[in-house]
């Protein structure tokens, strides 16, 4: 299963920074982390399921979207963007 | 002793002290995230603060002591079939009954709490209002930023959108109707100015002992309202204001005659005029308006104040006045506006201001 890694805030509010989540896709490996974790709902999918505009998820290091698929042992990062003021 | 909530590009500061021997920063929360809007219920004494991440949205966060730990509301969040996300919430409000809160956000939502602001759930009277295709952002977004409660009847409600304009409830929020009879906006067409909807209400406020009156800052005017909203007058032309534009206004408790707004240069600059800073009051309804300005800068200040940061506490006489603004200046008078002072110098660009 993939294995997302994130960063605080999140990582405080999912109890750790790495989780191995079911998942296909991006976007079900994010679900399968709000259904784990549910303190991190909200925060990097929006109420339409699409990643923040501001946040990034890499899958070994490429840039992906929601749709991207991830496999066994895909490392699936969540940045935030370097953005801001 | 008088306690500050300050909204700021870079977190919340809480402040306390009095205009005579100053302030001090007692409290941060937030660093590095937006706070628009921070206030405490009187009811309850909690805290609540509207917070915005850059990266992970935004969302109101509650707690007893702004020092320590807070919590997450649950709830403020579109529905899950639409095509919207929430992008900020702008205002929170006390309303009249047991526990009930109000917060109001981008794009166009009414958020209600009954359990003193733990959780929310979507007014769905004004969310899903036959009207909603037609309403457009103003600049700041599809902000519903206005919340004002009827004293003593918590079916009655006023809120405010913009550019949308004036909604009144009557019905705890079951049925919403505009309400912008009156109401000139002269940045439409000519042909178009008697349009039901698409007014750029900047902030209102009830007048106190006299429910039924209103004042509002308008984008292009300041008006009032006798017949609790139902229409408007403008009580800014032909006066001495030095501009029609601005964002706040703010009412002594004491005295439904009174108002004070804060002029802008506007909608193209939105600059103190004249690099003078000047918060102008009415004490006769509108009819007239004279500068209260002793203490603030006189040259060369060239601020923004936004439409939640100006606040007051206390009445008559003794009625304190804070208002703060982008260049992180707060400014605040103990008596009703004769005399100014400086309450905090260097803060990130303020939001909202909010006396506890």
């Amino acid at each position: 299963m993939p294995l997302v890694l994130l960063r605080a805030p999140l990582s405080e509010l999912a109890g750790g920074r790495e989780h191995a989540l079911e998942g296909a896709t991006v976007l079900e490996a994010l679900l399968a982390l709000e259904s784990t974790c549910p303190p991190v709902s909200g925060w990097v999918l929006d109420e339409r399921r699409a990643i923040r505009p501001h946040v990034n998820i890499y899958v070994n290091g490429q840039l992906a979207r929601e749709e991207t698929a991830v496999g066994e042992a895909d490392r699936v990062h969540v940045l935030p963007a370097i953005t801001g003021g | 002793m008088t306690e500050l909530l300050v909204g700021t590009k870079k977190g919340l500061f809480v402040l306390d002290g009095d205009v005579g021997t100053g302030f001090d920063v007692t409290a941060r929360a937030f660093p590095g995230q937006s706070v628009e809007y921070a206030m405490r219920d009187p009811r309850s004494g909690r805290y609540l603060a509207s917070v915005t991440s850059w990266f992970y949205g935004g969302r109101i966060w509650v707690t007893d002591d702004p020092a320590g730990e807070w919590q997450e509301a649950e709830g403020t969040v579109l529905p899950e079939d639409g095509d919207a996300s929430l992008a900020r919430i702008w205002v929170i409000a006390a309303g009249e009954a047991d526990g009930m809160l109000y917060a109001g956000g981008d794009p166009g939502c009414l958020f209600e709490s009954h359990d003193g602001g733990l959780t929310w759930a979507l007014n769905r009277g004004l969310w899903d209002h036959p009207t909603r295709p037609d309403w457009t952002p103003g600049g700041g977004g599809l902000c519903l930023h206005t919340i004002v409660p009827w004293p003593g009847d918590p079916d009655r409600l006023m809120v405010a959108i913009s550019a949308v304009g004036v909604w009144l409830t009557d019905d705890r929020g079951a049925t919403w109707r505009y309400s912008n009879s009156g109401i000139v906006p002269e940045y439409a067409p000519e042909e178009a100015r008697d349009m039901p909807i698409g007014h750029c209400v900047h902030n209102v406020r009830r007048a106190g002992g006299q429910p039924e009156r209103l004042f509002m800052q308008f984008h292009g005017g300041v008006y009032r309202s006798d017949d609790s909203g139902a229409s408007w007058i403008d009580v800014g032309d032909g006066t001495d204001l030095p501009s029609d534009f601005g964002f706040p206004i703010v009412v002594d408790p004491a005295d439904p005659d009174s108002a004070y707004v804060i002029p802008l240069i506007g909608a193209e600059d939105r600059t103190t005029p004249g690099g003078t800073v000047l918060v102008w009051e009415t004490r006769d309804a509108g009819a007239s308006w004279a500068p209260r300005g002793n203490g603030l800068p006189e040259r060369d200040a060239y601020l923004t104040v936004l439409r939640e940061a100006f606040d007051s506490a206390g009445a008559g006489t003794g009625l304190e006045l804070y208002f703060g603004a982008t260049s992180g200046e707060l400014f605040g008078s103990g008596d009703a506006g004769a005399n100014w002072a400086p309450v905090a110098a260097h803060l990130p660009p303020v939001y909202s201001v909010r006396t506890a």
